[in-house]
């Protein structure tokens, strides 16, 4: 398979996800992980809409959201059963492809910096939704429903390997799409929209299946987060900063490199819970989010393409280098 | 005349700017139709009208006899008109390759892989740099990079914006050899500065001053009409 020849950050990873439960039984550490998994997919959801298509979305938290509510709701009020967990799956699939294809056809005719506004007053509209239609989502409260999750999604080792399971096949789906000429009519459209019409693409119709394939895998990601956090509240699954979280995570990995979105989710992820535990050591780290924002600023200063794209581009020169050297060597020779 | 396409008193407007104001043209099919003027006289906006990317206010773009000027560019771009952008419009981040194969519209046609390894052998360049981003290629290497991409297709009609810009003398002879070869199949609409390349491969001819369609005549008249160059084109004779 190309993605294994290809990808060396791809088969570490892959490494560390397998063998990690065998080194350690912590549940903390395991729900840690569980999380990185689970924002991982959600940010590479966001990067095929950014990194692949240049669409920039400050509502996509709603796909999220849907896929939250969807599984929360139907397990609290359909009781604990595998038919609902997939009933769940079918329901966020459907409504989030509705949901982004009529947020797409509404806004992607126009410039993106519309479709980055109707995204967000769609996100804050589901927000609202959550919080005032209490007889159903209990408000901003939210709920709890431990009780009706099955057995087996409940068990941490068992999750932490389900949300990797699930990394790696959206991850394996999300390559595939991004290498097929679909995946390549949308860097096309990144890179000279107009050019991509002059050559016979509709684009409004590659930004729709970009959008729906984001709004779709979002909403799983969704589904996964209700499930490891056994709890639902329109903030954690609606808030704004969750879509700011799924942008720094594609940023600080690398827009447009998919993969990247998995080390930008592990490094923020990592950081919070690292720097919110130095709280313990000195006081200072009680305002971990200073810390955290000059880490920021300077991932941003010293990999300004993301650190899977800066890897990327230092191999780029290395291999043409090598090229070069080579034909200039056949050529004295 | 047998054409293909016809403008009639196109008007077109960027912003508040009338750059078109009627412009009317016939491009008779298996011909190359050179569009000539000077700086700002609408030759790329009248490309551009044609293919939808800065729509005409008035007037009409017919092709065979059917209406297109309210079509989107790429129901224009469907009906098997091609377009080499004067800024060459490739895409940096994919591949030589990419850039080709995302513009082919049937990957197992054998005429399209006829016409492939064709353009390769006219621009040895791009197959040198086939695995290479299209963004690091030099200026004139992405000039052919765009031409190859409009040849690659069995396109109607190409529009051809200034494609010798950028190109070496050597390359230049290049392309209006394939130019001579392609226009037995397709039909081409060409806008070009360099008078000895239009000269070359064009068999009509129209001059655009001030958004308006000035004269019209064979290029054989035009080489011959010193008058015509000096007043249109600003070409003097040279006299030693």
């Amino acid at each position: 398979m190309q993605i294994l020849k290809n990808r060396g950050v791809f088969i570490a990873l892959l490494l560390v996800g397998l063998l990690l439960p065998l080194f350690t039984d912590s549940q903390p550490v395991l729900l840690l992980f569980t999380r990185i998994f689970i924002l991982a997919i959600f940010a590479m959801s966001y990067d095929i809409l950014l990194g692949y298509t240049g669409i920039i979305s400050f509502g996509h938290v709603m796909y999220f959201g849907i896929g939250a509510y969807s599984i929360s709701l139907l397990l609290k009020h359909g009781g604990e059963s595998w038919v609902n967990v997939l009933l769940a799956a079918l329901i966020a699939v459907i409504l989030s492809a509705i949901v982004s294809l009529i947020v797409g056809i509404l806004s992607l005719r126009l410039k993106n910096t519309y479709y980055a506004m109707i995204t967000l007053a769609f996100a804050e509209l589901f927000h609202i939704v959550s919080l005032k239609w209490r007889s159903l989502t209990y408000g901003e409260d939210g709920f709890n429903f431990s009780s009706q999750i099955p057995d087996f999604l409940k068990d941490r080792f068992y999750f932490y390997y389900i949300s990797f399971i699930a990394l790696l096949l959206v991850g394996y789906f999300l390559y595939q799409f991004t290498k097929s000429p679909t995946g390549k009519v949308l860097v096309a459209i990144r890179e000279n929209e107009a050019r991509a019409e002059m050559l016979g693409f509709s684009t409004l119709y590659y930004k729709l299946i970009s959008s729906t394939v984001a709004g779709v895998v979002a909403s799983l990601s969704g589904i996964l987060y209700a499930i490891s956090y056994r709890y639902v509240g329109s903030a954690s699954v609606f808030g704004m900063d969750k879509t700011i979280d799924a942008l720094l995570m594609t940023i600080i990995g690398g827009v447009g490199t998919l993969f990247g979105a998995i080390i930008g989710a592990g490094i923020i992820n990592l950081a919070h819970q690292f720097l919110a535990d130095l709280a313990n050591f000195h006081p200072i780290f009680e305002r971990w989010l200073i810390f955290f924002g000059i880490l920021y600023i300077l991932i941003v200063m010293f990999f300004p393409s993301g650190i899977l794209g800066t890897f990327n581009k230092y191999k780029y020169k290395f291999q043409s280098r090598k090229v070069e050297r080579d034909k200039s060597h056949a050529n004295s020779s | 005349m047998n054409s293909l396409l016809k403008l009639n008193e196109v008007n077109t407007h960027i912003n508040q700017f009338h750059i078109l104001q009627g412009v009317s043209l016939e491009i008779p099919i298996h011909q190359v139709t050179v569009l000539l003027g000077r700086n700002g006289a609408g030759k790329t906006t009248t490309l551009r009208t044609i293919m939808g990317l800065t729509p005409a206010s008035k007037g009409q773009v017919l092709w065979q006899e059917k209406d297109i000027t309210a079509l989107p560019t790429y129901k224009i771009a469907q009906l098997g008109i091609g377009f080499v952008p004067e800024d060459q419009g490739i895409f940096p981040l994919l591949t030589v390759a990419e850039n080709i194969k995302i513009a082919i519209q049937d990957e197992n046609d054998k005429q399209t892989q006829e016409n492939l390894e064709w353009i390769l052998n006219i621009f040895p360049d791009l197959k040198i740099a086939w695995k290479r981003p299209a963004g690091h290629l030099s200026g004139g290497q992405k000039q052919m990079l765009s031409i190859a991409r409009a040849f690659i297709n069995n396109n109607t009609l190409l529009l051809i914006d200034e494609p010798s810009k950028g190109l070496a003398p050597i390359m230049v002879h290049a392309l209006i050899e394939a130019i001579q070869e392609i226009k037995s199949k397709t039909t081409i609409l060409l806008v070009e500065q360099n008078f000895y390349m239009a000269s070359r491969v064009g068999e009509t001819f129209y001059i655009l001053d001030d958004g308006k369609t000035v004269y019209q005549g064979n290029i054989k008249e035009l080489v011959e009409n010193e008058n015509l160059k000096r007043k249109h084109l600003g070409i003097y004779k040279k006299t030693v």
